[in-house]
């Protein structure tokens, strides 16, 4: 963007949120570039709502065709019959959002996510991925922290009426207000790959269920080798069964993973669009906060279920 | 979750949005994902430029147009087999009455004033559908679930008014004020101390009011020096152009004595300044000393060509960043540009203005205005950008926040309305625990009634759900429990009765008062034109000499036909009310019987009464509201206050049950809303002393 101060343009369309978080916060933003891959409800949830903060670029990949399905959860593809006539899912997200903020740049990044270098995460800020495998989550995650700049690093899922979103800033400082005092503070975050390691047992004591289950399910994809939500009610046995042998490699009482709560997650796979709202609502407050650096970042896990409607915060980390 | 079954429920469900703002946009957009098929959405409001940094569903091109039906194009067009029925009109409008509610299945407010919310509150139990009350300012938020008979409605607790300024503080002393300045640098604008609120009031309240507005309003601009009645007798001409001068002149003679001979009168009343820093006098042959004041003509030829809505004294005199923040030369200059286009070239609108946070002019004049009050007094002076959220109550507002509230109200909506039987929990109230910055919520424009969440209890919960509270027994609003009225009956007139207790502080938009079984008085469009007249007689007739004299011991029945709400009003006669604390002259209680709680009440009265300008609007407010914003929400401290020490699950160490607490906690209120001179900031001090009481 242009220098140090925002134009009379953004001055105007901003107003409102840079009374929230202030003009540097707001120039920051503009200067930042976010890619995000993997384009279901929640992911478009959380670009709609960076787009409106207004970063400077947002990258989008995610090159599956248009289905009924894609379409159902997603308001940013106008309604078509032709099911956007061929395009795929980040080319008509894309057409969308433009509108949404002229001042944003958005673009379309084509192939696999897993095709990509460490230095195509070179030029970006952060880094979301949502709707993918254990193993993208990890690899793409390596892949930021190889990186000599700090790029932000958050996956997404959501699956039936329960959400996570995992935070990794590495190592992060920022300036917190305590009492009429700024003191400096400093995170220091696992990768994915070292979060999950961590034996069940040595976490502390209630930490949510929804922690435990979506490590099953992820589990059970990649060893059956399925698509990320590609599951249904004829898994249940098989993720029953690996509950429980996993709850015994990691000595954790089985009734830490309720069979109910593996059922929902197992039989509808489908995004419920009120979740996505939310976790869209709180990935995008946590991912202005990171380039902002205003604020308490999420560190580093967060699970939503609408069944309590408890927003937990967990802090599984090896440090 | 979603089962054939409960998503056929789902379609089946009749919903009705009020509000297509900030949360709106999110709501009916979530709604339709969700799988809802008709859903109706009342807005009164067109789109602004401000709104599309969030309301997502409008796009520059749709400035000026309905929200309400703007948002219905844009939603059809990714869910084209739906129905979305708009309504670009007032809730309050008497079409939108009981029977029209009964039609829905649950009611969601996105609304962004109390008046509103009330009226939708009283109108939801009337035809006894669930109400999903919301609210949201900058990152926290709230979502509140109301059923009639099973939790508290809207109004259960307390809902005070905005905080207003009364006029002899404004008028007298700025630096009184308590500097509460609490995160100075986590947000820079939020470095105003509430002198300069103070200083906003001023301009905008007293002296625009008084040069642009309603020239027959009471106003208290001039001081009162100590020989009150001479001075207000002849100041009353100083603002009224006078035949032989020109703009200049006439511009030059208003700064002198608002901001010079009125501060030298001041400074007469030693007393005042005893303990306080004072003032100087500024005159305009100081300030502009090195340059030849402009004289009437100049200014004329460059202003020709602008058309009236970009009338800007910024343009005119070359200033651009609205973040910077002007010299006490600049904003003279400011001063004088600005009152010289208002009567130049928007003459015709001069006697009817009043201030508007969109009229650019208007806010480049109160900024100035109160710029240079502010350099007399001493207090740091504040750009274009900060004074104008101030002034016009800026609401705090970003996308995320009103997405995650669309999300947990179609949750929300959906227990309530459903019987979702793998959801086995009640409803719930939601907060959004301020995604931890929390010291935004002590922004100045604001009281924000939300910082408890600074002692949230479990660090863990951004979002924490809270269950609803039972319904309070002694609420007007929801029960029967009558009102109690203290006023003089042989001086206040039924015009007082109606404007100062029914209309403003009752909430009722067509009232009907009777007596017995006689009626005093009734607003209706089918009144036949014997009625009106007498109607109107009776208005200005004193209570006691009413055709059904009211007096003490009498018990008077208010009611609102649309809203369906009926309130019994005891009467108690009072001889004497202070002026300052009780300028209504009139106590109404009827929130908590408790007597502990009088003064609490008469303080809030007190705050009521004073006239400004914002407590002559609807009384706005937290909430995203499309900007009109102002203080505190009670409602939403209340229950969440309360709620956090309900959850017994979630709170480990919580110790005693809910009601004890609560009962205390009202009575515990501090009490520094006593105080002659009222603090935005106030709210906050009071959440964080009632949350650490509650």
């Amino acid at each position: 963007m242009n220098g140090e101060e925002l134009t009379e343009q953004e001055t105007a369309l901003y107003d409102r949120q840079i009374r929230v978080w202030g003009v540097d916060a707001q120039r920051r933003l503009s200067k930042s570039h976010v890619f995000v891959s993997g384009l279901k409800g929640t992911a478009v949830e959380f670009c709609k709502n960076i787009v409106l903060a207004g970063v400077g670029s947002l990258t989008l990949n995610d090159d599956n065709p248009v289905t009924e399905e894609a379409l159902s959860a997603n308001f940013l593809i106008p309604f078509d019959e032709n099911m956007g006539g061929g395009g795929s899912l980040a080319g008509l997200c894309c057409d969308c959002l433009k509108d949404f903020n002229p001042m944003v740049h958005v673009s379309v990044e084509k192939g696999d996510l897993s095709s990509f270098d460490v230095d195509f995460f070179q030029k970006f800020d952060v880094v979301v991925i949502s709707c993918c495998s254990l193993a993208a989550k990890k690899s793409v995650n390596e892949k930021c922290r190889k990186l000599s700049k700090r790029v932000a690093f958050y996956t997404v899922d959501c699956r039936d009426s329960c959400g996570e979103i995992f935070v990794d800033l590495q190592k992060y400082a920022y300036a917190k207000k305590k009492a009429d005092e700024t003191v400096e503070c400093q995170l220091q975050y696992s990768s994915f790959e070292e979060a999950i390691a961590i034996p069940w047992r040595s976490l502390p004591k209630r930490v949510s269920k929804l922690y435990f289950a979506m490590r099953v399910v992820e589990r059970f994809e990649e060893v059956e080798r399925r698509k990320p939500g590609e599951t249904s009610i004829e898994d249940l046995p098989k993720v029953l069964k690996l509950r429980n042998e996993l709850c015994l490699a990691h000595s954790l009482n089985e009734s830490q993973i309720p069979d109910s709560l593996l059922e929902r997650l197992v039989v509808s796979t489908k995004e419920f669009p009120p979740v996505s709202a939310v976790l869209g609502g709180i990935l995008g407050q946590e991912v202005i906060k990171a380039i902002s650096g205003k604020g308490d970042p999420l560190k580093n896990f967060f699970f939503f279920d609408a069944v309590d409607g408890k927003g937990l915060i967990e802090d599984i980390s090896t440090s | 979750m979603a089962s054939g079954q409960q998503l056929s429920a789902i379609k089946g469900a009749k919903v009705l949005m009020v509000g297509a703002g900030g949360i709106g946009c999110e709501l009916l957009k979530t709604l339709a994902l969700s799988g809802f098929h008709d859903i109706h959405i009342i807005d009164m409001d067109t789109i602004e430029v401000s709104n599309l940094n969030r309301q997502f569903l409008f796009r520059q091109s749709h400035v000026g147009q309905s929200k309400a039906k703007v948002a219905r194009d844009a939603v059809l067009r990714f869910r084209p087999n739906i129905s979305i029925t708009p309504y670009h009109a007032n809730v309050k409008d008497s079409s939108f009455n009981v029977d029209f509610f009964k039609q829905f299945s649950v009611v969601l407010n996105g609304l962004d004033n109390l008046d509103a919310r009330r009226h939708v509150n009283r109108l939801c139990l009337a035809a006894d559908v669930p109400l999903v009350e919301s609210g949201t300012t900058g990152f926290l938020g709230q979502v509140t679930v109301h059923i009639k008979g099973q939790t508290e409605c809207y109004e259960c607790q307390p809902k005070p008014a905005p905080k207003t300024y009364p006029v002899c503080t404004i008028t007298s002393t700025p630096s009184k004020m308590k500097g509460v300045v609490k995160d100075p640098d986590l947000l820079s604008i939020d470095h105003h101390g509430t002198g300069f609120v103070h200083c906003i009031v001023w301009a905008k309240d007293l002296l625009f009011a008084k040069l642009f507005g309603d020239k027959k309003q009471d106003n208290d601009l001039n001081v009162r020096s100590n020989d009150a009645a001479t001075s207000s007798d002849h100041s009353e001409d100083i603002f009224e152009p006078k035949k032989d001068e020109d703009i200049q002149q006439y511009a030059n003679r208003v700064y002198d004595h608002v901001f010079g001979h009125n501060i030298q009168t001041a400074l007469s009343n030693e007393e005042t300044w005893k303990n306080r820093n004072k003032p100087r006098p500024i005159y305009v042959k100081e300030v502009l000393s090195d340059e030849p004041i402009q004289q009437n003509g100049n200014a004329e030829k460059s202003l020709v060509n602008d058309n009236l809505s970009s009338l800007s004294a910024m343009t005119y005199l070359g200033l651009k960043n609205p973040q910077d923040i002007w010299s006490l030369k600049e904003n003279t200059r400011v001063f004088f540009a600005a009152l010289k286009l208002f009567f130049s070239k928007r003459q015709k609108e001069i006697g009817n203005l009043t201030f508007d946070k969109d009229d650019s002019l208007a806010v480049e004049f109160v900024t100035a205005a109160a710029n240079i009050r502010a350099a007399s007094f001493n207090i740091p002076l504040h750009s274009l950008f900060e004074a104008k959220g101030i002034a016009g109550n800026i609401v705090h507002a970003v996308a995320t926040t009103n997405a995650i509230i669309a999300g947990l109200i179609v949750i929300e909506a959906i227990k309530s309305y459903l019987d979702v039987a793998m959801w086995t929990c009640r409803v719930t109230c939601y907060n959004i625990s301020g995604m931890k910055w929390t010291s935004f919520s002590v922004a100045g424009t604001d009281g924000v009634g939300m910082t408890y969440c600074l002692e949230h209890p479990s660090r863990k919960m951004l979002l924490m759900p809270v269950e609803p509270f039972e319904p309070n027994e002694s609420c007007y609003v929801c029960s029967e429990t009558p009102l109690l009225l203290e006023v003089n009956t042989n001086r206040a007139k039924l015009r007082d009765l109606v404007e100062k207790v029914v209309t403003s502080k009752l909430g009722m938009s067509l009232p009907l008062i009777t007596h017995g079984s006689s009626l005093l008085y009734e607003v209706g469009d089918d009144l036949e034109e014997d009625e009106v007249a007498n109607y109107a007689a009776n208005l200005e007739k004193v209570l006691s000499e009413l055709p059904y004299a009211i007096t003490g011991g009498t018990i008077i029945t208010v009611e609102d036909l649309q809203q369906e709400l009926v309130c019994n009003i005891n009467i108690k006669h009072r001889e004497e009310f202070d002026e300052e604390k009780e300028p209504d002259g009139m106590v109404l209680h009827g929130w908590t019987p408790a007597p502990a709680t009088e003064k609490n009440e008469d303080a809030t009265d007190n705050n009521n009464g004073a006239s400004t300008s914002s407590a002559a609007k609807p009384a706005a407010d937290v909430m995203e509201a499309d900007d009109e914003l102002s203080i505190i929400e009670p409602g939403i401290e209340t229950i969440s206050a309360g709620g956090k020490k309900r959850k017994l699950s979630d709170v480990p160490n919580s110790e005693a049950p809910l009601d004890e607490k609560r009962a205390k906690k009202i009575p515990e209120k501090p009490e520094s809303d006593g105080d002659v001179i009222v603090m935005l900031d106030d709210g906050n001090d009071d959440i964080r002393d009632s949350s650490t009481v509650v």
